[in-house]
């Protein structure tokens, strides 16, 4: 029992993990002081955690996507699409709850768009979900009518600035959302249900799961998550930044998806996994900020990063890491 | 108060913002064609609705045309404006080549291209003259300002740079760095690039105060743009400094904004990049109109610099509606 649980905690992910934690120490030593101050915990470990939510969030619905062998390119624009309805309601007087709950309506609804498309259609994912990322962004710039529209609602600005307990909002709202989605498909059939739409979605058909029912929930839920981490990064900023806000980060999310081991042809899935991987993807970005880089380095040490991440993980080292792992466990019954 | 900082005072108390000169009546009555690039940002949008501003006050027919980010957009309005048989055409060109043949065939009717905020590579007899900001320049400006406000004071600078490779983040650091050289009291000693946007700025800047000593260190952030600086202002007051006063913040736009947070202490100088290209554009227009003048084949827009003492809260309240 022992060995199997410093097994699991020996893989790929959390060691790079750790190993880009390390880089940044070597190369900034005070990485992970962290102090207290007005009432909450600072330092470039929490900024990892604060500024890795996002991505970790929309990481969440992904891997439940790219687990059924499908792909949500529009996340995104799903962010800038949420962050501006949430900024222009409050503007316009609205209470922040009611704003809140109709940005994640909204992300919902463009959700289950893209699982009609998906699933009632039978269009491929990838185009899809092209469709909302394309013209997300135009809706978002229709909504706030190409301004950013800045606010100063305290609570609003709470989800994004706020913490709890001294860690920053977006991280414990990162945290929650993981273990819920993480419960629900873990402790019910639906985690299977989807593993097995992703490996063969006709015979899953065939054995009774509802492949259609399931993938437009699946795309509503990433609908949502990108909803969440929208209105967060607006409340962030303070503004909704139709242009800007989640630019890339639908590629971000995916990577962070590869790096926690979801293979892009579906099937098995670790959203936890995904999450670390979300982090590793920001921890090495808040290290480049740190370490003092020239920017035009930036993306190269990132693909330099993450080729080395994703090479520990191929079938390959995997095979010769297995090799060793064998060796040591003959040797250890001393 | 810095000679600096007055000379910029008596800048702003000689221009308005829109003014127009009275001189140009010869252009009442004429009809102008405009095509814009598209909305891409809140300076463009800015830009066009001070255009449409100048046209009303100088009594010019403008015919807008939106070219949604495509030259062929472009090139098709133009060659409509022509058709119409317009008394002149702006242009806010979306790429630099591509544009000798609409050009030749304006020429040969004999209607005069004024290109605004960006060249094109064509022959500069094909237009009457393009009305540009000296990017390096708005950079010397941002430094020349700093350089007056800390004397002989040790200064670390931290830098937030626009979008990797492109012309204003390469230009804007050019100029900073030429005003700053021969100051060895003041070090830009970080710099990386926010991508203009105010998200990253605060990314960026987070990583920057943890980096000196929780802020400590830093006595000044440079912006190449306002919405970076924007950003950087609510990293620093998250960190538990003062922005403007622990740590003095410059940047370049002059976005509402950026007014706003000088307004409240938070920002130091913004320089304008001004939205008003189409009132040099009018005068040139007006000038060659009378007389037959060629003027400057470039015509190079004010960069200028705005401090507290500029009535920040006025000049918020003069652009908040531009849409910026």
């Amino acid at each position: 029992m022992k060995r199997l649980h410093l097994e699991r905690l020996a893989n790929p992910q959390l060691l790079a993990l750790v190993a880009v934690l390390l880089i940044n120490w070597l190369l900034f030593p005070n990485f992970f002081r962290i102090t207290w101050q007005d009432g909450r915990l600072f330092g470039s470990v929490i900024d990892v955690l604060n500024r890795g939510a996002p991505v970790a969030i929309l990481a969440i619905g992904m891997t439940a996507v790219i687990a059924t062998k499908g792909v949500d390119l529009s996340v995104g624009a799903i962010m800038a699409v949420c962050g501006a309805v949430a900024a222009t309601m409050v503007v316009a007087g609205y209470p922040t709850p009611v704003a809140v709950i109709a940005a994640l309506a909204v992300g919902l609804a463009c959700g289950l768009w893209n699982g009609f498309l998906v699933a009632v259609l039978d269009i491929q994912p990838i185009v899809a979900t092209l469709v909302l990322m394309v013209a997300g962004r135009g809706i978002a710039q229709l909504i706030t009518e190409g301004y950013i529209v800045t606010f100063n609602d305290p609570a609003l600005i709470f989800i994004g600035t706020g913490s709890f307990l001294g860690f920053p909002m977006a991280a414990v709202i990162a945290l929650v959302l993981m273990l819920l989605v993480t419960l629900l498909v873990r402790r019910t059939a639906i985690g299977l249900f989807i593993q097995a739409i992703g490996v063969n979605r006709a015979a899953a058909s065939l054995a009774g799961i509802h492949s259609r029912m399931l993938l437009v929930l699946v795309y509503a839920l990433s609908g949502f998550c990108a909803a969440i981490a929208g209105i967060i990064v607006a409340a962030d900023i303070r503004g909704a930044d139709a242009n800007n806000s989640g630019l890339w980060l639908e590629l971000d999310a995916i990577l962070a998806v590869v790096i926690g081991g979801t293979s892009l042809l579906g099937g098995k899935f670790s959203i936890p996994l995904a999450v670390v991987g979300a982090l590793i993807i920001q921890a090495m970005n808040t290290g480049i900020l740190v370490s003092g880089f020239p920017p035009e380095f930036n993306l190269i040490v990132k693909a330099g990063m993450i080729i080395l991440i994703l090479m520990l993980q191929s079938p390959l080292v995997g095979t010769v890491m297995g090799f060793f792992k064998r060796d040591t466990r003959q040797a250890a019954p001393k | 108060m810095t000679i600096i900082s007055k000379l910029a005072i008596a800048a702003s108390l000689a221009t308005a913002l829109t003014s127009v000169s009275i001189a140009q009546e010869n252009l009442q009555g004429l009809t102008v064609g405009f095509s814009q690039i598209g909305s891409e940002s809140g300076w463009r949008a800015a830009e066009t609705s001070v255009t449409k501003q100048q046209a009303e006050a100088l009594g010019v027919d403008l015919k807008f045309a939106d070219a949604q980010q495509k030259q062929e957009n472009q090139i098709k309005a133009i060659r409509g404006f022509i058709a119409q048989g317009v008394d002149a055409i702006l242009v806010a060109p979306v790429v630099a080549t591509g544009w000798d043949d609409v050009l030749a065939e304006a020429k040969e009717a004999e209607i005069p291209v004024l290109l605004l905020d960006r060249g094109v590579d064509a022959p500069d007899d094909l237009y009457l003259t393009a009305v540009m900001s000296d990017q390096i320049l708005e950079g010397r400006v941002a430094g020349d300002w700093l350089v007056g406000e800390v004397g002989d004071a040790d200064c670390r600078v931290v830098e937030l740079q626009g979008t990797v490779g492109s012309t204003p983040a390469i230009d804007r650091k050019a100029g900073f760095e030429q005003a700053i050289a021969g100051h060895d009291n003041i070090t830009i000693v970080r710099s990386q690039t926010g991508d203009f946007t105010r998200a990253k700025g605060k990314e960026v800047m987070e990583g920057f105060i943890k980096a000196e000593n929780g802020g400590a260190d830093i006595c000044a952030v440079y912006a190449h743009n306002d919405d970076m600086a924007v950003g950087a202002i609510q990293a620093i007051k998250d960190a538990g400094l003062k922005p403007g006063t622990d740590i003095k913040v410059a940047s370049i736009d002059g976005v509402p904004d950026i007014f706003a947070a000088m307004a409240a202490g938070e920002a130091n100088a913004t320089v304008e990049l001004t939205p008003d290209m189409a009132g040099p554009a009018f005068a040139a227009l007006s000038t060659y109109l009378a007389d037959g003048t060629e003027p400057e084949k470039l015509i190079i827009t004010e960069s200028k610099l705005y401090t507290p003492a500029d009535d920040p809260q006025g000049e918020y309240d003069r652009r908040k509606d531009l849409g910026y």
